[in-house]
């Protein structure tokens, strides 16, 4: 039977012709994989300068881009890289990472500093980062399990100027002194 | 098509799930080109593109079988490895990956053989293990070297003595224990070749390292660059900024200086057959081809050099169910970089799981991102993402999307070390 097909696949010369004429638009899939270098399989990233974008929300990796694209956040390579899609394509990869497997870091964390930052993020910052950042509303994004540099790079962004904090975050984050900022990063990170 | 691989007891003991979805397969008779759980994928080369090519494919449908042959038990990163020629790492092993955890990951059979021939028409592959027959093909050997054009080279003993280190390995730690053993005072001769080659920005990091470790080690030492081409082939500005920052009077570059002869002997190239350079320390990096593999089984285009394809695919424009990935390949606006390997490899993943299925393909989209470092602490970057001018039938960059860092940076030499953990993490688990 499954000579058959070959013959079949042969004659009709389906495997030859379907290479050059019709080809679909790229699937979500196609452009998020390219991602994948440098965010890891799927967007759960290994490396702990770089971001993971499994699980995350689609609204916070669509504002990224958007950001990134229009040069309102500071970037090195995504200002540029996010200029090669368009913004139908952006929420079609905010969709393909929101949907996958939510990826837990295993990183060697200060425990007295991520037990401060756990009450830290109840009394302050639960209302928007909810269940312990484990959830994004909105363009709020999931902040659970991701790596410390990374959030820590991101937060001395935010002090110096350079990415704008939202209103509501600015209004919690000025009075917090450096250790406090570091202890709620510590429980980030540590979320599972 | 051998009867025998579509053997039913087979079928059966290609595990319950698979042999089910074969079954069914059998039930709707006319869907598809082939049996499910028969369909054979073989990779040749298990560095940045065929592990990347082999894994998707697995990812994207496991019910199709995929055979991972690579000549040695490991693979040594290129990238990075000018970090250790610069004395940044202690030795190699930062950059070794191992395919156990890829194959039992993913379920992708890894052999350690040996590529020999490739029969198109018969769909197989000759290997010192023996004989692998395959639905598709992929093959992404990397490069090989065009000795040829330099006149006293040896392909056995040259690179003994003027390291290329432009595969790493052996040759890149060959290289480092010369710079060790280099006499103060003496000096670097680095030779590039005419692009295209692999890496274009690679060689002028190499010189950045290379003097960098001099300037520490090596007072009155300096770095000679004969460059085949008429300018800095990548990021220019940026490598001149950081030479005159930081090994200023330590870097000669020299233009336009191609060197077509050597004697190893005196320890010197020739430069057009005439002009005479030594030095004691020579990193001879030979003008480049697609790898061996690729033109034993007649891949290779008409500039007998690399491999043309089709650009939504990367099917072999000469050879059908052959895909040709990375540095061999001929990817029209793509540079010959790990991270085009890498997406290439997915790219040609999806478009083999969608022809064995006999599904519409999907248009291409590819990304490059590829770093330098031009001193211990600063790095700077070059982005692409790619698409298929579909009227001219050539891969070309999106505008906008491509560029080069405003200025050396160190946020991106710490993304850099990122890029490095998660691409080798890609290719090993
Ligand atoms: C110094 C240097 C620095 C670089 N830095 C960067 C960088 O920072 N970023 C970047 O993106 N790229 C970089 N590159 C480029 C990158 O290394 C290549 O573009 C990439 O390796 C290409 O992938 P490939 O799959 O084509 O070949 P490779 O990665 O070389 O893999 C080919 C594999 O095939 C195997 N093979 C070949 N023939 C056979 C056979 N007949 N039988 C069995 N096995 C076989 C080889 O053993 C090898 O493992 C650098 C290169 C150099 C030299």
């Amino acid at each position: 039977m499954t000579m058959k097909w070959r013959g079949w696949a042969l004659t009709t010369g389906v495997l030859a012709i379907s290479a050059m004429a019709q080809a679909a638009p790229p699937t979500a899939a196609m452009l998020s994989n390219g991602c994948a270098g440098c965010h890891g399989t799927n967007g759960g990233s290994a490396g702990p300068s770089m971001p993971s974008l499994a699980g995350q929300s689609k609204e916070a990796i669509v504002d990224a881009m958007t950001k990134f694209k229009s040069g309102a956040r500071p970037a090195s390579v995504m200002g540029r890289l996010a200029k090669g899609y368009s913004d139908a394509e952006i929420a079609a990869m905010g969709e393909f990472f929101s949907k996958q497997k939510f990826h837990a870091t295993n990183q060697s964390l200060d425990p007295a500093k991520v037990a401060r930052g756990a009450s830290l993020q109840e009394a302050n910052c639960s209302r928007c980062h909810i269940d312990d950042g484990k959830e994004g509303k909105d363009d709020t994004p999931v902040m659970a399990s991701q790596w410390l540099t990374y959030l820590q790079m991101q937060m001395a962004d935010y002090l110096t100027g350079h990415r704008k904090m939202p209103e509501k975050m600015k209004e919690k984050v000025d009075p917090m002194s450096k250790e406090d900022l570091d202890a709620l990063l510590h429980f980030y990170a540590s979320v599972k | 098509m051998t009867l025998e691989r579509r053997n039913f007891l087979k079928l059966l003991g290609a595990g319950a799930g698979v042999a089910t979805a074969g079954l069914a397969g059998c039930a709707t008779q006319q869907r598809g080109p082939a049996s499910a759980s028969t369909r054979k994928v073989v990779v040749i080369g298990g560095g940045y593109g065929g592990t990347i090519a082999a894994k998707y494919i697995r990812m994207m449908d496991p019910s199709i079988e995929v055979t991972l042959i690579e000549r040695n038990d490991h693979f040594v990163s290129c990238p990075f490895s000018n970090l250790y020629l610069g004395g940044l790492m202690k030795d190699l092993s930062p950059l070794t990956i191992k395919y156990d955890k890829l194959a039992a990951n993913h379920g992708i059979k890894v052999v350690q053989a040996e590529v020999t021939g490739i029969d198109a028409a018969g769909h197989s592959v000759t290997t010192s293990k023996g004989v692998f027959k395959y639905d598709r093909l992929v093959v992404s050997p990397g490069i090989e070297f065009r000795t040829d054009e330099i006149k006293g080279y040896d392909m056995a003993s040259t690179p003994e003595i003027m390291p290329h280190a432009w595969k790493a390995g052996p040759q890149t730690i060959l290289l480092r224990k010369q710079l060790e053993a280099l006499k103060p005072g003496d000096n670097v001769v680095i030779s590039i070749p005419l692009a295209p080659f692999r890496c274009p920005p690679g060689p002028y990091e190499r010189a950045s390292m290379i003097a960098m470790y001099l300037k520490q080690h090596k007072p009155g030492s300096k770095v000679i660059i004969l460059d085949a081409n008429p300018d800095i082939v990548s990021k220019k500005g940026l490598f001149m900024k950081g030479w005159q920052k930081h090994y200023d009077g330590l870097i000669d570059y020299r233009p336009a200086k191609k060197v077509t002869e050597v004697d190893t002997r005196n320890m010197a190239v020739l430069i057009e057959g005439v002009e005479e350079v030594r030095g004691a320390v020579i990193n001879l990096i030979p003008p480049q081809k697609a790898g061996h593999i690729a033109h034993v089984a007649g891949l290779v285009g008409d500039d007998k050099k690399w491999c043309p394809v089709n650009p939504m695919t990367f099917e072999s424009t000469l050879h059908k169910d052959i895909h040709v990935i990375g540095d061999s390949s001929i990817a029209g606006a793509m540079p010959k970089s790990g991270y085009s390997a890498n997406s290439e490899g997915k790219v040609c993943a999806s478009s083999i799981v969608a022809l064995m299925n006999g599904k519409e393909i999907t248009e291409m989209s590819g990304i490059n991102t590829c770093y330098s470092y031009l001193s211990a602490k600063e790095a700077v970057s070059v982005t692409g993402v790619y698409r298929v001018n579909k009227e001219k039938n050539v891969i070309e960059a999106v505008p906008g999307s491509v560029g080069v860092s405003p200025d050396l940076s160190e946020v991106e030499a710490i993304y850099a070390e990122s890029w490095l953990k998660n691409i080798l993490t890609e290719m090993s688990t």
